[in-house]
């Protein structure tokens, strides 16, 4: 392809638009991921699926609520609360069934039970919701911006705020609160955390469901950015969000941030550029590995990701 | 065990049957069907069934099936009499998983149960693999979907489709481009055998007529988001972009181009040309086009009848290739019918004989066992539905020379066009 | 092991023999279907035996091992396929395959010799994501993959004129394809279970269980941690490469879906689930695995028609939904596996529940 040089040049606000709310997305679903890591060094593999839940939630919600008359904004609205509802008693509950009766044991073990879930609960919301794929209603009103040659819409700066908004929220829970000195005291040691008065059972409880309240957030962002929902949405998403929180360092909030917004930007750069660059050898169709290649070369120099604090022996 | 049981069964029947002294014998009740109390004595033709029931195409997968299903009810609402017997045909469903591992998992489990025919599989992945087994077993194996050229250049006489490949749809989706004006083409696939087979052919249609294709892009069939591709499209000016894959992207794709203030026009094969792109896509897909093989219902007499009857039995529209697989089954009953047997090796030849008028358009097999006809008719969205363009490739027009209508093959039409009165 | 030849040992492997010689006979009985299905049972064993060397012995957690069933695969679909024309013998490319795979192994291993527990998790993953988004679009600039589209016609197992896709006659018993394959199966089982045997009471066995147990000891013991890793990588990796070729022989077809993430996932929980770094346990977790999804898909239609009269929820969501609850509740009650190593099982007794570190 013989795309000009202006033409490339053209493109790169707009990329790094679509970089920033893609990334802003991963760093949504990321940070509750390392929400759990941090506190058990656990990788929570059924996040995804939470995420989807609160996404298919919010729509039968809002759906119903518009239905009975009430104005998409308020139903919406309602939507996201109950979406957060119940995301959090999956979350509770996913930890009392797979996870607690589980420490102590080999560390591959709720490995298997978190995929276990996983396929339980993408199966349960497909019985539930049928297979189809789903339409989103727009929550937000549809009002397009343009800067620098960049398109962008309410929604996208929605997202991109309130990411950042929950990253700073949580940080400032981790640091400042009660509750947060008890999380940090069953990261560093759980036994010694508990023989200081720790609960650490309702640490744990209150890390997975505020990770979960997270996970129905961002499912709530996703589905009406895009306007589609479906019920095996949450395991790619999943995925990227995770290489994102390891890329940053998993465990650390503000490492779950960068990590995710600097996947999205490589995505969408990659996509826009690598092709002009590799003389058309590589495309978008090796967008996935651009990247898990950053990812590798990152882990080859910073073995704890970019934000990582140094783990101990953990595997 | 009792699925062997019942074969064993079967194929005693199925002698009776074919010494023509009329079957003596009751077949077992099928594994899953309810138990009917038939006190008549018939011979049960078992139809094999696969498609992915379960996973991100479970939606389609659901739709072949039921298309298949509609064709079994109203065969045996005939009463039709083969071999001197009266037969009861029975759809044996199995899932695939869209995964070809699991195609020739239950591929042998069809040939086991000795059914006497195969509709399927959906994906191409899968039928591939799976058509050695029929092949081996002799078995007559139609697939309602299955688009991949390959599949039908194996050599295998058994291996038979009932749509337009790749090939047939790339190629007039690339002249119709042509005729539409459009110089430069962007092109994406999805990088299944499905979408990137498309768009290969395309590619070479366009350029073949003198068009530009000024960018090839590539997603995945997982993928939600597009604005990167979509963003190096837009600074490529192109007059139109082209989409090798199916519905669940193709709808959130034109909704991206529209949000990135991309004027060019969007074409995409059968796999957006559904309900459920122009849901996905909202206004997003007006003024789209897309291709759907076979010719459009207003040019088939008994068209919307097909589309009521779906809608009346399941209570749900037609997705995509349900008209496929209900064509598949009726071109094995037609030649069972004219070989009067429901033995495979004794119905085989005549499969390649079919001449059928079908819901799908005038089914004919090229010596490969593909669509000799394969003709594309092309769509546009406008208002919410499908509007007919017009039709390329392949035969004229079925109602120019109309078949002696087949009693068994009620001609109905792809459900998606509703309206349309060019 | 040591009095391999005892009298009672004797009869044990006369009876095991005779038992596997009749199992696809029994199994055949409820259709030839079970045959094949008992084969991709044993091929998953192969995957689960070499996986075990890498999570089970070695303790390094990876997320991506399909992509050496992929790299088997491929290579024997490449040499023995009309897309280059070439059709070598089985014996010239299972060696080329494992090889192949087995330097693969050493590519991942190496760049992630420094990288502990998740953090490998994560690369593995995307290691294996690596490889078959590759396969899946080598078709251009030059076809190499055939892309997604796959390559079909593959040929199957031959030793000379002797196919094994084919039916033929040994003293007056008919074979076809099914059964032949699962003879040629065990056979390799056998083979590949008495390497791991060997290799677990071998010196590098020892010497990755010390790496599992802990790393810096075994550093500082004197072990070579780095090629000693590297090791288990390439031996894994050469299992899946033969696993692969076979696979590819069997079905005459392969293409890149059939190697995605969910693969190295299920290869990962059988295990697991059996029982990490006990074979025994391996080859169960790999079996039940194997059977159990496809037994409630008989199982599940019927049970819903005894119990409501009528089919209520589509039977294959139950299906994996009810694969998914056992994966939790075998966990839940057998967190090391099914059928862990008698010394694993002890260490765990000794453990103190209730610590999440």
């Amino acid at each position: 392809m013989d795309i000009s040089l202006h033409q490339l040049l053209q493109q790169f606000p707009q990329q790094v638009v679509n970089g920033l709310v893609q990334g802003s997305i991963y760093a949504l679903v990321a940070l509750g991921y390392t929400m759990v890591y941090g506190i058990m060094g656990l990788i929570n593999f059924a996040h995804g699926e939470v995420v989807m839940i609160g996404t298919l939630v919010a729509i039968t919600v809002t759906g119903l609520l518009a239905a009975a008359g009430m104005p998409v904004g308020i139903a919406g609205l309602c939507g996201l609360v109950i979406s957060i509802l119940s995301c959090m008693a999956i979350g509770w509950s996913l930890e009392r069934v797979a996870y607690r009766p589980l420490r102590g044991s080999p560390r591959l073990t709720p490995l298997i039970t978190a995929i276990g879930m996983s396929i339980v609960l993408q199966n349960l919301a497909m019985i539930l919701w049928g297979r189809n794929y789903m339409t989103f209603p727009p929550l937000l009103p549809k009002v397009n911006f343009e800067f620098a040659g960049a398109y962008f819409t309410l929604v996208q700066v929605v997202i991109v705020l309130l990411s950042a908004l929950m990253m700073s929220g949580l940080v400032l829970l981790v640091y400042r609160t009660k509750l947060g000195m008890a999380m940090r005291a069953t990261a560093q040691n759980p036994e010694v955390a508990s023989l200081m008065g720790v609960n650490i059972n309702r640490v744990i409880s209150a890390a997975f469901v505020i990770g979960s309240a997270l996970a129905a957030v961002a499912g709530v962002m996703v589905g009406s950015y895009y306007e589609v929902a479906h019920y095996q949405m949450g395991f790619v998403l999943g995925l990227k969000a995770f290489t994102a929180a390891v890329l940053g360092g998993i465990g650390n909030l503000v490492g779950a941030m960068v990590g995710g917004i600097l996947l999205g930007l490589i995505e969408a750069l990659g996509a826009g550029y690598i092709g002009y660059f590799t003389g058309d050898f590589l495309g978008s169709h090796y967008q996935d590995i651009f990247a898990f290649a950053v990812l590798i070369v990152v882990l080859m120099f910073k073995p704890s990701g970019l934000f990582g604090e140094k783990t101990g022996d953990r595997a | 065990m009792q699925a062997k049981l019942s074969a064993v069964a079967l194929s005693i029947a199925a002698a009776f049957a074919l010494s023509a002294c009329g079957p003596k014998e009751e077949a077992p009740p099928p594994v899953a069907a309810p138990a009917a109390p038939a006190a008549k004595p018939e011979v049960v033709v078992k139809l094999g069934h696969v498609a992915p029931m379960t996973g991100p195409q479970a939606h389609l997968g659901k739709d072949n099936e039921s298309g298949a299903v509609l064709a079994v009810e109203e065969l045996n609402a005939q009463g039709l009499e083969i071999g001197g017997a009266k037969v009861k045909f029975q759809l044996v469903s199995e899932d695939d998983q869209a995964d070809p591992k699991q195609g020739t998992i239950v591929a042998q489990k069809l040939v086991d149960e000795k059914v006497n025919g195969v509709v399927g599989h959906l994906n191409s992945g899968t039928t591939i693999p799976a058509s050695k087994l029929y092949a081996d077993a002799g078995l007559p194996q139609v697939s309602p979907s299955a688009t991949n050229p390959k599949y039908t250049q194996q050599g295998f006489k058994t291996a038979f489709r009932v749509m337009a490949n790749d090939v047939q749809q790339g190629k007039v989706l690339g002249e119709f481009a042509a005729k539409q004006g459009v110089k430069t083409v962007a092109i994406i696939d999805d990088r299944t055998a499905y979408g990137q087979g498309l768009a290969d052919e395309f590619r070479k249609a366009a350029e073949g007529l003198g068009l530009k294709v000024v960018a090839n892009e590539y997603t995945t069939d997982k993928a939600t988001d597009f604005k990167a591709i979509l963003t190096k499209i837009k600074s490529t000016k192109a007059d139109l972009v082209f989409y090798g894959g199916m519905d669940a992207q193709g709808g959130p794709m034109v909704k991206q181009m529209k949000e990135l203030g991309i004027k060019a026009k969007f074409l995409g094969g059968d796999g957006v040309c559904t309900p459920e792109f122009m849901k996905l896509g909202g206004p997003a897909a007006d003024g789209q086009f897309c291709s759907l093989p076979g010719v459009p219902l207003e040019q088939l007499a008994k068209g919307p009848e097909f589309k009521t009857k779906f809608n009346t039995r399941f209570g749900y529209d037609i997705q995509l290739y349900a008209p496929n697989a209900y064509d598949a089954v009726m071109v094995i009953a037609d030649a069972m019918k004219r070989a009067d047997s429901v033995e495979p090796a004794k119905y085989l030849p005549e499969v390649g004989k079919t001449n059928l008028e079908g819901v799908t358009g005038k089914i004919e097999f090229d010596e490969f066992g593909d669509l000799k006809s394969g003709a594309i008719s092309l769509y546009q969205y406008k208002g919410g539905t499908l509007s007919y363009v017009e039709t390329l490739g392949g035969a004229p027009a079925p109602e120019a020379a109309p078949a002696p209508a087949e009693p068994a093959a009620a001609p109905a039409a792809p459900a998606a066009p509703a309206e349309a009165k060019k | 092991m040591k009095n391999l030849l005892s009298p009672r040992s004797t009869l044990g492997i006369v009876l095991i023999a005779a038992a596997l010689i009749a199992l696809p006979f029994v199994v055949g009985m409820a259709g030839q279907a079970w045959v094949r299905i008992l084969n991709f049972a044993i091929l998953y064993i192969f995957l689960a035996l070499g996986l075990n060397i890498v999570v089970g012995f070695a303790g390094l957690l990876d997320l991506g091992y399909i992509a050496f069933y992929a790299v088997g695969a491929y290579t024997w679909a490449l040499l023995a396929s009309p897309h280059f024309g070439l059709h070598w013998p089985i014996w010239a490319i299972l060696p080329v395959g494992a090889l192949l795979a087995c330097f693969f192994g050493v590519l991942l291993g190496s760049p992630t010799l420094k990288l502990r527990g998740d953090y490998l998790a994560i690369v593995t993953l995307g290691f294996g994501e690596i490889v078959r988004i590759f396969m899946n679009n080598l078709n251009a600039p030059i076809n190499i993959t055939n892309g997604p589209q796959g390559i079909t016609l593959i040929d199957p197992v031959k030793f000379g004129d002797f196919s094994f896709a084919t039916r033929s006659e040994f003293f007056g018993v008919t074979l076809t394809g099914p059964y032949k394959y699962y003879y040629l199966l065990v056979a390799l089982a056998i083979l590949i279970v008495i390497v791991n045997l060997r290799l677990q009471d071998s010196r590098i066995g020892r010497a990755w269980q010390a790496i599992r147990e802990d790393e810096i000891a075994a550093k500082a013991v004197g072990i070579n941690t780095r090629n000693v890793k590297l090791l288990a990588f390439a031996m894994g990796a050469s299992f899946g490469g033969i696993a692969g070729g076979i696979f590819a022989a069997m079905q005459g077809f392969v293409s890149p879906e059939s190697f995605s993430l969910i693969e190295s996932i299920m290869v990962l929980a059988m295990v697991v689930l059996g029982g990490m770094g006990h074979i025994p346990g391996v080859i169960l977790g790999a079996i039940l695995l194997t059977f159990l999804p496809e037994m409630a898909r008989y199982a599940v239609t019927p049970a819903q028609v005894a119990l409501f009269g009528k089919v209520l929820i589509d039977p294959e969501s139950l299906r994996m939904l009810l694969f998914g609850l056992a994966l939790v509740l075998v966990m839940r009650f057998k967190p090391s596996g099914l059928w862990p190593s008698p010394e694993r099982s002890r260490e765990l007794a000794e453990k103190t529940a209730g610590v999440a570190k």
